[in-house]
């Protein structure tokens, strides 16, 4: 047994231990980003109607959100009587999961030192497809699980929202792989160090990267990922003003953390999504000097943090969707949209002799 | 010795949820169990090397058709009860079924001696050089293209003759057509009338609004 044990452990153990060491790394760092992205949506938020937004506690109300975490967690945890306790539980987890399992498969850059990701998976966007369309689950447990009637209707419409809107992220993501041949995430991003830009003659640029391209297409996505992700103008399964919260309302405390905290993963994951399909990853916005100089990482974060704040306008600006024009949306205009887009890629790319 | 660990959690676990899809009271927990199961199978999937079937079946069948059956299964209104007393009445002639199957599953090993092999299958169906998805749209879209094509013609007409049975214009509903409300301009939403002092002018534009 003992033999057994430390033949498993020069075997797997070292590379488990790594793993987990990487793992942690990313957990910790993705829960910090994420605490900032939330401040900063409620500061721009706050901007945009001349308020100031969260500023008491800490500088500039920079320690807001950990504020917001010991109440939640130091709150009441309240079950209705009327719930199924287990599926009750398990639905803010299930969410908070799926969203963070996510970021096991997106890489933050490459350099010398290789890939800075935990797995490089060679099916990365398929399995970042599966995980996305598992966070439907945590909405519809919890709607059901409350037996209550907002819920319950708040969940029953983020079931049909995000199945729907699953379907044009899907045929973006197959455009975007036959331009780049690969399901790899790596691959993905390498593939945009060439394209419009080089082939005129330019140093590898901002030109080169996928959203000038497939500019129909980075539109298609950046508003299927505002659906997917709940987000306003299309955040009707929490519409306060005819749901309360939706699915929320019969949470408190540490579960509805679980739940705010899923969703601003899965936010950030989405904004992750984009900048590595659209806009170059950790690429240099111009591959010259100062710029090519700047760690690939902190490229990325800055790109993830641009559309974070995409995001975030949209909230400030956008009136909420009505449920009829959101599913017409969905299935009238960006389903034979992103069909249409396939084919016309595809033809591109098989007649004019440049698919990979 | 960590794949055989995996291959025995996900096979336990796999049996284990699917004995739980038959045995929950709550036709909502079955569904969940369900997918548990649908999980386990993708492990298996990953443990062959057969990645991207696993992700098209967590894709596909958890990410869609098990969402459906969710659905489906909360708006019912279901009698556990009545559920119980047909499961009493049903169980011999489930048992009799079953046994038959069982029977058959246990004469096909006993007289094939496992002789489909799961090192065979997969030695035969991933050449070395290329990624499995790569291996799979080669054969599908070369040598399968027909009865690609013919299963996908198939899902189509499925779909179609769904929404033949349960499409009804309905009379009377005033729909949105979003297109002519972003048409409109000043020229077609206004309407400028001399109204003669001492009377009253109905604009045309407006009445016919309202007769609608």
């Amino acid at each position: 047994m003992i033999d057994a044990l430390s033949t498993a452990m020069t075997d797997y153990g070292w590379n488990l231990l790594a793993l987990i060491g990487f793992s942690l790394l990313v957990l910790v760092g993705l829960l910090l980003v994420v605490a900032y992205l939330l401040l900063m949506d409620r500061k721009v938020w706050a901007a945009v109607q001349l308020r100031r937004g969260p500023n008491v506690v800490g500088p500039f109300g920079l320690l807001q959100s950990f504020a917001d975490l010991l109440k939640f967690v130091f709150k009441e945890p309240v079950i209705p009587a009327g719930a199924d306790k287990a599926v009750f539980l398990l639905a803010p987890v299930a969410t908070a999961m799926c969203a963070l399992a996510a970021w096991a498969v997106i890489p933050v850059s490459e350099n010398s030192w290789g890939k800075w990701v935990i797995s490089d998976l060679n099916v990365g966007i398929l399995y970042l497809l599966a995980i996305s369309s598992l966070g439907v689950y945590g909405v519809i447990m919890g709607g059901w699980a409350s037996n209550s009637k907002y819920p319950f209707m708040g969940s029953l419409r983020s079931a049909a929202q995000m199945v729907s809107y699953e379907v044009s992220i899907g045929f973006v993501i197959i455009c975007v792989l036959l331009c780049v041949g690969s399901l790899n995430m790596t691959a993905i991003v390498n593939a945009q160090k060439d394209g419009i830009g080089t082939s005129a003659g330019l140093t590898p640029s901002l030109l080169d990267w996928h959203w000038l391209a497939l500019f129909p297409m980075f539109v298609v996505f950046f508003i299927s990922a505002l659906a997917e992700t709940n987000r306003p103008p299309f955040d009707l399964p929490e519409a306060e003003s005819e749901l309360v919260a939706g699915f929320m309302v019969e949470y408190a405390s540490t579960p509805y953390l679980l739940f705010m905290l899923g969703e601003y993963v899965a936010i950030t994951t989405m904004c992750a999504l984009t900048t590595i399909l659209f806009l170059g990853g950790w690429l240099p916005p111009v591959d010259i000097w100062p710029l090519n100089a700047v760690p690939g990482i902190i490229w990325f974060l800055l790109k993830v943090v641009f559309v974070f704040f995409m995001f975030a306008m949209v909230k400030a600006f956008v009136p909420r969707y009505r449920y009829d024009q959101l599913m017409r949306l969905g299935w009238k205009v960006f389903l034979p949209l992103s069909l249409v887009m396939v084919v016309l890629t595809a033809g591109v790319l098989h007649f004019g002799g440049l698919a990979p | 010795m960590a794949t055989a660990a995996f291959f025995y959690l996900f096979a336990v676990l796999a049996v284990a949820s699917a004995a739980m899809v038959i045995l929950a009271k709550n036709p909502v927990h079955a569904v969940l169990f369900l997918i548990l199961t649908f999980f386990n199978a993708a492990g298996l999937f990953i443990l062959l090397g057969a990645e991207f079937l696993a992700m098209l079946l967590i894709v596909v069948y958890v990410g869609a058709v098990a969402v459906l059956f969710l659905f489906v299964v909360m708006m019912l209104d279901v009698d556990f009860a009545e559920l119980k007393a047909g499961f009493i009445k049903n169980a011999k002639v489930g048992a009799l079924v079953g046994g038959v199957v069982l029977a058959e599953l246990v004469a096909l090993f006993a007289f094939q001696g496992l002789q489909i092999a799961p090192a065979k299958v997969l030695a035969a169906a991933t050449p070395s050089d290329i990624s499995n998805t790569e291996a799979l749209g080669r054969l599908i879209y070369t040598k399968y293209v027909y009865f690609f094509q013919g299963s996908g013609m198939i899902l189509l007409v499925a779909m179609i003759g769904a929404i033949v049975l349960t499409l009804r214009h309905r009379e009377g509903v005033k729909r949105q057509s979003i297109a002519a409300q972003v048409a409109r301009g000043p020229a077609t939403a206004m309407s400028i009338v001399k109204v003669p002092s001492g009377s009253s002018v109905i604009p045309a534009a407006k009445s016919k609004e309202a007769a609608e």
